[in-house]
C-alpha cells in the first residue's frame, strides 16, 4: 500500500476537497489542457482525467458523449500521457479509465490476421507498462470503474511498486464483508458512489449518500462522494454529512459541451463547488439525536 | 464456491455496484441449478418439455451424408419453441430470477433471437420484461421487435455507437447497475462476468447431453466431430460440454469470417467476427477473453451477415478451450454461409438460421477432416433471416441459391 500518498495529503490539507473529472481530449487535448488549468485556478484540489474507452459501461449519457467526442478527436493513451506530462497544475492528477485500456498499453498486442505468425511475440495483457508510464508522467493515482477489489491484485501490485494510489469505489449495494475487503485495499481516498446507476448530474443528494457515509465512518481513509453532484449546495450537504470531498464530473462536461466561454465558466463552477464544500465544513455540528 | 475463471479467462470485471448481485446470483445458481433446491431443476425440465418442446431430435441428414460420403447428423435446435436454442437459457434464467424473488427481467438482444426467447419466457412465467436492442438492429430485425412486443416486452432502442449488440449489452449493464436490487439481467450467451458463462453453459448443455445419448443410440458410437457456430458461444458450449471429456471427439467452433479477416484499425472496424481465430486477450463486458480490439485496447466494430454472430467478444470458456487446443476455431465467410443456407434448405427441407449456416458451411468446406460421423448443431431456424438472405443473395452470384423471381414487381 502507498504509505506516502500525495492524494491523501492533498485531501487532508485542503479539506474539504473538490475533486473534478473531465474526459481528456473532449473536444481536443489542447482544450483539455486549458480546462484543467481553469479548474485548478478555480479551486480543484484533485483532478481526474478520463482516458476514453469505447465501452464505458459505468457512464451516463453526458460522459458517454464526452468519450465519443474524445475518441473522434483521436485521443490515444500515448497522447493522453503527453498531455499529462505537459500540464502544470498544483492539484495532483489521477487517471480514470477502464481496465482493458490499462491491460493493453505496451502489451504489443497487435490485432492479428489469420495468417499471423504464431511465434510473434505477444506479451499478453499486463497492467505494469501503463502504471510505469503513468508514474513517469507524474500521475498520482488510478481509478478503474470496472475493476472490483476481487480482480485488482495485479494492478494493486504495480501501483504499490510505483507509489501510485489505486482508488476503489464503494457502492450503495456494498455490504459489510465487501466493505472490509475494499477498505483494506483502498488508498488515496474511498470513492463513495452516491447512488445506484451511472454517472450524470442530478438535482438532489440521494439518501443513499448519508447511509454510505455513516457506514464508512469507522475507516480511516478520506471519503469523497461522486455520482450526481452538480451544485455548490450539493457539495455543502455532502460535506456536512461527513464527506472529506466531493467529486464532480458531468456538470463540468455540460459546460465543456455547451458553454461559449468554457474556460471562465469552468473556473467559476469550481469556485462555486469549492465554496459549497467549505460551507458544509463550517456548518455547526448537527445535534446528536 | 464455483470457480470464477477458466484458465486465465473469465473473472468478474464489473462495477462494484454489481458485485453483490453477482454474489447473490452465484449463490442462487449453486443452490437451485446445481443442487436442485426446491425442485428448481425438475420444474425447469418440465417446462422445457411442455413449453419448450424438448428433447429435440437428432436427425440423419440423408442428402448431406450422401454428398460428403459420411454420416452427417443434425441436432435440431431449430425445433425449440421460438426457433432457436436461445430458449434453453432464457427460460432457465427467468425461472431462476423467479426463485430468487426478483421482480423484473432485462436483457440485451442483437438479432432479436435472445430478446424474443426472453420475452416468451417472461410472458410464460408472468414477469415484466424490458429488452435493449441497438437502433440498427431494431430497424433491420423488425419481425423480432414485433414478436417481443406481442409477448408484452418493452423494447428500448439504444442509440449509442453503431447500434448493435455491443451497445445493447452496455446499456443493459447500465440499467442493471441502477435497478440491481429488484431486477435480474438475463444475459444471452456464455459471456459476461462469472457466474454467467458457467450458468448459461449449464442451461445450454442439454443440447450435447441429448445429442450424445442420441448418436450412441442411432449410430452406435460417439461422433468423430461436433460442429457448432460461435458468436458469444452458447450453442457452441451447449453442444460441446458433454463431449469435452471424450478426447476422441473433435470439437469445431465455427466463427463468422465476414468479408475479410483483416482489421481496419484506423476505422476501428473488423469486417468479421472471428474472435477465437484472430482476437487478442483483453477485458470486455465483465470477462477476460479473446476480443477484436485495436492495439490501444479500443473494441472494434465486428461484422457478419448473420446478426447473431456479430460480436467482438466470445465466451471465456471457449477462449480457454481454444488456448488449450481442445476446441479448434475455424471460420466461414459470408458467402459460404449463404450458400450453406440455400443448400440445407434445398437438400434437406430445413431452412437454417444464418448463424447455423456457418456450421454447415464448414462441413461443406472441410468434411474430409471431420471423420465419418459428424454431429452439426442447427442452432436455429432461418425464417427470421429470409429478408437478409434475399437481399444478400441478390448482390452475389451464389451457386446454391434458387431463383425467387416469382412476384410481380
Ligand atoms: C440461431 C442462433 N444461433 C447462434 C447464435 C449465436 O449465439 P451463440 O454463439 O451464443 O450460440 C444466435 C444468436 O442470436 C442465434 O440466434
Amino acid at each position: 500500500m502507498n504509505t506516502d500518498s500525495e492524494i491523501e495529503r492533498a485531501i487532508r490539507e485542503n479539506h474539504p476537497a473538490l475533486i473534478t473529472y473531465l474526459t481528456a481530449g473532449d473536444p481536443s487535448l489542447e482544450e483539455t489542457k486549458a480546462y484543467v488549468e481553469a479548474l485548478d485556478r478555480g479551486g480543484a484540489d484533485l483532478i481526474e482525467l478520463g482516458l476514453p474507452f469505447s465501452e464505458p459501461i459505468a457512464e451516463g449519457p453526458t460522459i458517454q458523449a464526452a468519450i465519443n467526442r474524445a475518441l473522434e478527436a483521436g485521443t490515444t493513451p500515448e497522447r493522453f500521457f503527453e498531455l499529462v506530462d505537459d500540464l502544470e497544475v498544483e492539484a495532483p492528477l489521477l487517471v480514470m479509465t477502464y481496465y482493458n485500456m490499462i491491460l493493453q498499453y505496451g502489451s504489443g498486442a497487435e490485432p492479428r490476421s489469420a495468417e499471423r505468425d504464431a511465434t510473434e511475440p505477444q506479451n499478453g495483457p499486463d497492467p505494469e507498462p501503463f502504471v510505469e508510464r503513468a508514474a513517469e508522467t507524474g500521475l498520482a493515482g488510478i481509478i478503474v470503474p470496472d475493476l472490483p477489489a476481487e480482480e485488482a491484485a495485479p494492478l494493486r501490485a504495480a501501483c504499490d511498486e510505483r507509489g501510485l494510489d489505486l482508488v476503489f469505489i464503494v457502492a450503495p449495494t456494498t455490504n459489510g464483508e465487501r466493505l472490509d475487503r475494499i477498505m483494506s485495499q483502498a488508498s488515496g481516498f474511498a470513492y463513495v458512489q452516491a447512488r445506484l446507476g451511472t454517472t450524470g448530474a442530478r438535482a438532489d443528494v440521494s439518501s443513499a449518500t448519508h447511509d454510505s457515509l455513516a457506514r464508512l465512518e469507522e475507516y480511516d481513509v478520506p471519503k469523497a462522494v461522486g455520482f450526481g453532484v452538480s451544485e455548490g449546495e450539493h457539495a455543502r450537504e455532502i460535506v456536512e454529512a461527513g464527506a472529506d470531498g466531493v467529486i464532480v464530473g458531468s456538470a463540468l462536461i455540460d459546460i465543456v459541451a455547451e458553454s461559449e466561454t468554457p474556460v471562465a465558466d469552468l473556473e467559476a463552477k469550481a469556485c462555486e463547488l469549492k465554496g459549497g464544500a467549505e460551507r458544509g465544513a463550517n456548518a455547526p455540528e448537527p445535534e446528536q439525536p | 464456491m464455483s470457480e470464477s475463471t477458466f484458465g486465465s479467462y473469465g473473472g468478474q470485471y464489473v462495477p462494484e455496484a454489481l458485485m453483490p448481485a453477482l454474489e447473490e446470483l452465484e449463490d442462487a445458481y449453486e443452490r437451485y441449478v446445481l443442487e436442485n433446491e426446491d425442485g428448481f431443476v425438475d420444474e425447469f425440465r418440465e417446462r422445457m418439455r411442455d413449453f419448450g418442446g424438448r428433447p429435440t431430435p437428432l436427425q440423419r441428414a440423408d442428402r448431406l451424408s450422401e454428398r460428403y460420403d459420411s454420416e452427417i447428423y443434425l441436432k435440431r435446435e431449430d425445433l425449440v419453441h421460438g426457433g432457436a436454442h436461445k430458449l434453453n437459457n432464457a427460460l432457465g434464467q427467468v425461472l431462476l430470477a423467479k426463485y430468487m424473488g426478483k421482480e423484473r427481467i432485462i436483457a440485451e438482444t442483437g438479432a432479436g433471437q435472445h430478446g424474443t426467447a426472453t420475452a416468451m419466457a417472461a410472458a410464460h412465467l408472468d414477469m415484466p420484461c424490458e429488452i435493449y436492442m441497438g437502433r440498427t438492429d431494431v430497424n433491420r430485425q423488425r419481425p423480432n421487435v414485433y414478436r417481443m412486443r406481442m409477448n408484452g416486452a418493452e423494447v428500448n432502442p439504444v442509440e449509442a455507437g453503431r447500434g448493435t449488440l455491443k451497445e445493447a449489452i452496455n446499456e443493459t449493464m447500465r440499467d442493471w447497475a441502477t435497478t440491481v436490487e429488484t431486477t435480474h439481467y438475463v444475459i444471452g450467451s456464455v459471456v459476461g462476468p462469472h457466474p454467467f458463462p458457467t450458468m448459461v453453459r449449464d442451461f445450454q448443455s442439454v443440447i450435447g447431453e441429448e445429442a450424445r445419448e442420441q448418436i450412441r443410440g442411432q449410430a452406435g458410437r460417439l461422433p468423430d466431430s461436433v460442429v457448432a457456430c460461435a458468436g458469444g458461444g452458447s450453442n457452441t458450449m451447449g453442444a460441446f460440454h458433454a463431449f469435452v471429456d471424450d478426447e476422441d471427439v473433435s470439437l469445431y467452433a465455427v466463427e463468422a469470417g465476414g468479408s475479410s479477416l483483416e482489421i481496419d484499425e484506423r476505422e476501428g472496424v473488423a469486417p468479421n467476427s472471428a474472435t477465437l481465430s484472430t482476437g487478442t486477450d483483453g477485458v470486455l463486458h465483465g470477462a477476460m477473453t479473446k476480443l477484436l480490439q485495436s492495439g490501444d485496447g479500443q473494441i472494434v466494430e465486428s461484422h457478419s451477415v448473420s446478426a447473431g454472430l456479430d460480436y467482438a467478444g466470445v465466451g471465456p470458456e471457449l477462449s480457454h478451450l481454444v488456448e488449450t487446443g481442445r476446441v479448434t476455431p475455424v471460420n466461414v465467410d459470408d458467402e459460404a454461409a449463404l450458400n450453406a443456407f440455400h443448400r440445407l434448405s434445398r437438400l434437406e427441407g430445413i431452412i437454417p438460421a444464418l448463424e447455423s449456416a456457418h456450421a454447415l458451411g464448414h462441413v461443406e468446406e472441410a468434411h474430409e477432416d471431420l471423420g465419418d460421423l459428424v454431429v452439426v448443431n442447427v442452432s436455429g431456424r432461418g425464417d427470421k433471416d429470409l429478408e437478409t438472405v434475399l437481399e444478400e443473395t441478390e448482390k452475389r452470384d451464389l451457386g446454391a441459391a434458387p431463383d425467387v423471381e416469382v412476384f410481380d414487381s
